[in-house]
């Protein structure tokens, strides 16, 4: 069953915390992986490839990129999931 | 229909002993500032490096192959005289033919042993143990010399953000011989084609001296730029940590080793980034020792985990009869892992 926004924020929280290790609560739609999250390019990989298998969807290395926020990383994975 | 003699092998094949030579120029991030544009900061934080060594003119590949070599064979006990075989993984001797391994060979003293070259990336060292084994074992040589020796900074653009810094030359040697106990366990290994474009050569070498110049890459003087070894980054990072974990699980299952039963963890030396990903997918416990000879080694491709393998056991970081998770991967894309007792 697809997630919803909020199953995908609560998701990507887990995963930035165990990637991170930023606070769970930390993760808000509004902060931006590399900037407020401390998630630098190569944590950002692993951040996708978990999402990936947590969401059941593929993120292409030429979208990684345009995923600056938890906003858009939940967004993005909304539209795609399975 | 006649019937032909079968060989005698070893029931089993082991690592007798390793030796490894790093050359004597220490290069720091400094250096690499010159050419690109980066920092110290950056470096040490998206690959663990801080000094890497570099090869001078007499350090040829030939040469460091040696050195690390005489190291190995005296660390076995035996006499190059023994050796029935010599393996050298090498992506960075240019001279196609002969083989380097034959030079070595007969420079090491061997009575003619068989040698020869193979081609297989960063996943060389586990493609030439796995050879040895089943040489040791089918009984074709009761010794054999597995030997990873690279000279990649001959093949660094030090122009090129994504790989200047990466680099570092060196070699790495092992003995393999007879054992009466299991001591190397199944190798998995393989290679994804699909995914060659990945890591590769720029332009290969007919092109570099044949090729029409207003379609190669020239550097600022205006030359032809001499081929270098470049990458997706990105591309290889996310199949480093998600799929060599698997393979590196795999090993463990198929030797009936647990990740509790590990000692050391010898990965490929590629970035520090990979190793910690691997170690926290693997859920290795606390007391196994991992390899993080990169810091001060840089990445030296077939040659990386003899060199931390050697390393590991001179510092007393690791101990003889320890049981080890090796596992290397790299262009190709290839990969090979494997467990094994520690000489
Ligand atoms: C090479 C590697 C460290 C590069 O890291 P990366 O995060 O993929 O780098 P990117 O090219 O995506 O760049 C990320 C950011 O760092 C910057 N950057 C890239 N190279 C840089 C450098 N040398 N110094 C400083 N900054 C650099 C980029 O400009 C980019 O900044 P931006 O986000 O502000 O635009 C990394 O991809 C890697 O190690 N991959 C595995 C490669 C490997 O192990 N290969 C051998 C296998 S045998």
């Amino acid at each position: 069953m697809a997630a919803t926004q909020e199953e995908i924020v609560e998701g990507l929280a887990e995963i930035v915390n165990e990637i991170a290790g930023i606070p769970v609560e930390d993760v808000q739609l509004d902060k931006s992986f590399t900037d407020d999250l401390d998630v630098d390019s190569l944590s950002m990989v692993e951040v996708v490839v978990a999402a990936e298998e947590r969401f059941d969807v593929k993120i292409p290395d030429e979208d990684v990129k345009n995923l600056k926020t938890v906003g858009d990383a939940t967004g993005y994975i909304l539209k795609h999931q399975a | 229909m006649s019937k032909i003699k079968p060989s005698k092998g070893a029931p089993y094949a082991r690592i007798l002993g390793v030796g490894g030579y790093r050359p004597i120029r220490v290069v720091p991030n400094e250096v690499i500032l010159e050419t690109i544009d980066s920092s110290d900061e950056w470096i040490r934080s998206r690959s663990g490096i801080e000094t890497r060594h570099w090869a001078g003119p007499d350090e040829t590949v030939a040469a460091m192959s040696i050195e690390a070599s005489g190291k190995a064979i005296a660390d076995a006990g035996i006499d190059a005289e023994q050796i029935g075989a010599v393996v050298v993984s090498t992506v960075s001797h240019f001279s196609q033919t002969p083989a380097v391994a034959t030079e070595i060979a007969d420079k090491l003293g061997t009575n003619k042993a068989a040698a020869f070259d193979i081609s297989a990336g960063c996943a060389g060292f586990g493609y030439g143990l796995t050879l040895a084994k089943g040489m040791v074992v089918e009984g074709s040589a009761e010794y054999v010399l597995v030997i990873g020796v690279e000279r990649l900074s001959d093949l660094t653009d030090l122009e090129d953000r994504a790989t200047a810094f990466l680099f570092g030359d060196g070699a790495g040697a092992v003995v393999v011989g007879p054992s009466q106990e299991p001591a190397i366990g199944p190798t998995v290994w393989g290679s994804e084609g699909d995914k060659s474009e990945t890591i590769k050569q720029t332009i290969p070498w007919d092109r570099f001296h044949f090729g029409d110049r207003a379609e190669l890459p020239l550097d600022s003087q205006g030359n032809v730029k001499f081929p270098a070894i470049t990458q997706e980054g990105q591309a290889v990072f996310r199949w480093a940590v998600f799929e060599m974990a698997k393979v590196a699980q795999q090993a463990l299952d198929a030797a009936g080793i647990s990740a509790d039963d590990l000692d050391v963890f010898i990965p490929h030396q590629a970035n520090v980034r990979i190793i910690d990903s691997m170690v926290k997918t693997l859920k290795l416990p606390e007391h196994v020792t991992v390899a993080r000879d990169i810091r001060t080694t840089g990445n030296t491709s077939a040659a990386s985990i003899p060199l931390a393998m050697e390393r590991l056991l001179a510092t007393g970081e690791a101990k003889s009869g320890d049981t080890a998770l090796v596992i290397g991967f790299g262009a190709g894309l290839v990969y090979a892992a494997t467990v094994v007792t520690l000489p």
